[in-house]
């Protein structure tokens, strides 16, 4: 057991993994000598070589591509995209190619590979370094979209995702790579894809969220717990396929669910959650589903903490829906 | 700037002008040249069943028969092929029985595609990739998949076709760089026949060959007479040979023409003129080599008669047999997606069955 942050969590994951099974490969830019510019993969290079731990050309379509090639010659790859914002030039590969091969082939050749990409603001980073892509590729038949939001789940899920059959866009919450910490064991442990987690049980409002809007959320219901308003944070963790089990159960233990994420507000998951509960159970609400997002702009520098959905607007959404 | 001459092996009159490294048996030359034949005959009888509307859509090869025929009997049969969408005289070379193109074809209950793809093929069994729709794209995957021979110590190599118009996607120019940069065990096939649909090659590219786009990747190039199927073969087997030997990866470009439409869905008498294609005619990669076999007392009429004849009544019996087979069930749509159904198609499949 160690005390390690997150991005320490995706390296463990990734050494131990590699360490397990020879077919594990790790390619990216800056991936190796210099261990990743999160230094994620620090170490790989010198432990693995060359040969596992793939320095790649400035490159998304062929460092995407070529990852595909080696899950159907019978690798695990793990790709690593730089920053989420620079996933666009992969993005053919990814939804034309990765998405579908195990379609397309009729089930002769599956894509069990991981995509990892640092997503999210709150860095400073400007409109290029700082956005949260997510729903696109829930948007796409045959990805799965894992978002971990704490050091023990980030490995957990880390370690599924290499083991899993499907292709995994594993997306990290880079504004916590390092601001959370938490035991986490060593050695060998799994964290399921499709199970959300339960960040902080509650009575009257039920927060959906992920990745680093999670604390977010807690910080909100902190607050809101001093005003006597009890709130549940469900940290979903997966977003396809998600927990459809964990968002009926809180929403109809409150009836008053909020929706948070970084990602813009049109067509986000968001949507897609909404849709689902007033699909489902509509009967179980008390108040109208709400949203809290990024607005719908391009991701701004100067005003990055007016944009994401900070504590104070999530308790906004609270107030607004109790007194609903 | 100076353009690779094309490298020829035959005249137009099927006589040797160059010669070569690699001897072929008198079985083989007329191996190639059936599978030429029979490739030719698959195509003309697609394009003629096609109205009846069992064939989603078909892009024919005529008059590029040399260039797929003699790069792959360049090649092992342990090696890995990626097609596009317009290459089934390779299936026909690997030996495909027609009744498995045909289930493709038909998209019947026995298409082992289940259906889900428009007359694309891949069969694993037989080491060839199914192709995407978006041109290029497979070339990055392809390199990968070279990558991880590489990486296992395996003998194989990949072959990726594409044809003049992948060349100005990103794909070919981000696979190809990769492929260069690792010593990649691939041969990146270019068959330029002119045209990406309606567009000549002269508006694809400033670049007044494609196998000088391999200089710039720091990578060995072939520039063939893609309708001389000895030249293709030597070429390619050369490429081969690098590959097996950690040399890498070498472009060849085969300089051919796409006497057909684009598919079956194109009208190429909107954008070019009959005299540029009796032009090409003039030069049909069939001929030439038949040419060459009479020369060299391997074929005559009567063998050509009875395999004309032979393949036309396979094919027009495999028709009727496939005719008769069903579609796939419908369930199929919600296969193969993931490789375990989720809940949310679960729940899709029950509503499809409602």
């Amino acid at each position: 057991m160690a005390n390690i942050t997150l991005a320490q969590a995706v390296n463990q994951a990734l050494r131990e993994e590699m360490r397990r099974d020879d077919r594990v490969i790790v390619l990216g830019e800056d991936v190796g000598k210099r261990g990743g510019v999160f230094l994620c993969t620090e170490g790989l290079y010198e432990e693995f070589g060359p040969e596992r731990v793939i320095d790649t050309p400035l490159s998304e379509s062929a460092i995407i591509g070529a990852a595909l090639g080696m899950a159907m010659y019978g690798l695990r790859p793990v790709a690593e995209i730089q920053f989420a914002d620079f996933i666009y030039g992969g993005f053919e590969q990814i939804v034309s190619n990765v998405a579908k091969i195990r379609y397309r082939s009729g089930g002769q050749f599956g894509a069990p590979m991981v995509i990892r990409a640092p997503y999210g603001g709150g860095v400073k980073g400007g409109m290029y370094h700082s956005q949260s892509p997510e729903a696109y590729f829930a948007h796409t038949a045959g990805l799965k979209v894992v978002i971990p939001s704490t050091p023990y789940d980030t490995k957990g899920l880390l370690i599924t995702s290499i083991r899993d059959e499907d292709p995994v866009v594993f997306f990290e919450p880079k504004r916590i790579y390092r601001a959370v910490r938490e035991e986490v064991p060593e050695g060998d442990y799994t964290v399921p894809i499709g199970v959300a987690r339960v960040a902080r049980e509650g009575d009257d409002v039920s927060i959906l969220t992920y990745g680093a809007c999670v604390y977010d959320a807690l910080a909100a219901a902190d607050k809101a717990e001093k005003e006597g308003i009890s709130v549940e944070v469900i940290d979903l963790r997966t977003l396809v396929p998600f927990d459809k089990d964990a968002v009926v159960k809180t929403v109809r233990k409150t009836g008053r669910p909020i929706i948070v994420h970084e990602a813009p507000k049109l067509c986000g998951f968001g949507a897609e959650l909404s849709a689902f509960i007033a699909e489902r159970e509509i009967l179980s609400l008390q108040a109208p589903i709400l949203r809290v997002t990024g607005f719908d702009t391009p991701f701004p520098l100067v005003h990055e903490h007016l944009y994401l959905p900070n504590e104070n607007r999530i308790f906004k959404a609270i107030k607004k829906s109790i007194e609903f | 700037m100076v353009v690779q001459q094309l490298y020829k092996v035959l005249s137009d009159d099927g006589k040797i002008i160059t010669e070569t490294s690699y001897t072929l048996s008198k079985n083989k030359l007329v191996e190639m040249y059936q599978d030429m034949v029979r490739a030719r005959l698959f195509d003309e009888w697609m394009l003629k069943i096609h109205p009846m509307g069992r064939v989603s859509r078909f892009p024919p090869s005529i008059g590029q028969e040399a260039s797929m025929i003699g790069s792959i009997h360049a090649l092992e049969p342990g090696d890995w092929v990626f097609p596009t969408y317009r290459e089934f005289p390779v299936f026909l070379a690997r030996k495909t029985p027609l009744q498995e193109l045909f289930n493709r074809m038909f998209a019947s209950k026995l298409d082992i595609l289940k259906g889900h793809e428009i007359t694309l093929y891949g069969n694993r069994d037989r080491r060839i990739v199914v192709p995407s729709g978006p041109v290029a794209l497979m070339i990055p995957v392809a390199v990968g998949f070279a990558m991880a021979l590489k990486h296992k110590g395996e003998k194989d190599i990949c072959i990726a076709y594409f044809g003049d118009g992948a060349t100005s996607k990103a794909d070919f120019h981000e696979g190809t760089n990769l492929a260069g940069v690792f010593k990649t065990p691939i041969i990146l096939f270019c068959q330029n026949n002119q045209y990406a649909i309606s567009l000549p090659v002269a508006k694809q590219t400033a670049s007044r060959s494609i196998a000088a786009k391999a200089t710039a990747y720091g990578i060995a190039s072939e520039r063939v007479d893609g309708n001389d199927i000895l030249a293709v073969y030597e070429a390619t087997r050369k490429a081969a040979e690098r590959a097996r030997t950690g040399e890498g990866p070498t472009l060849i470009e085969a300089y051919t023409y796409r006497i057909g439409p684009h598919t079956t869905a194109d009208d190429p008498r909107t954008y070019r003129t009959e005299e540029e294609v009796k032009k090409w005619l003039q030069k049909d990669p069939i001929k030439r080599f038949r040419k060459h076999l009479e020369n060299l007392g391997l074929w005559n009429k009567e063998k050509e008669e009875k395999l004309i004849s032979d393949f036309k009544e396979e094919l027009r019996k495999v028709t009727m047999e496939t005719e008769k087979i069903e579609p796939p069930n419908p369930e199929t749509i919600l296969q193969d997606v993931y490789s375990e159904i989720p809940w949310f198609l679960e729940e899709e499949l029950e509503e499809l069955n409602r």
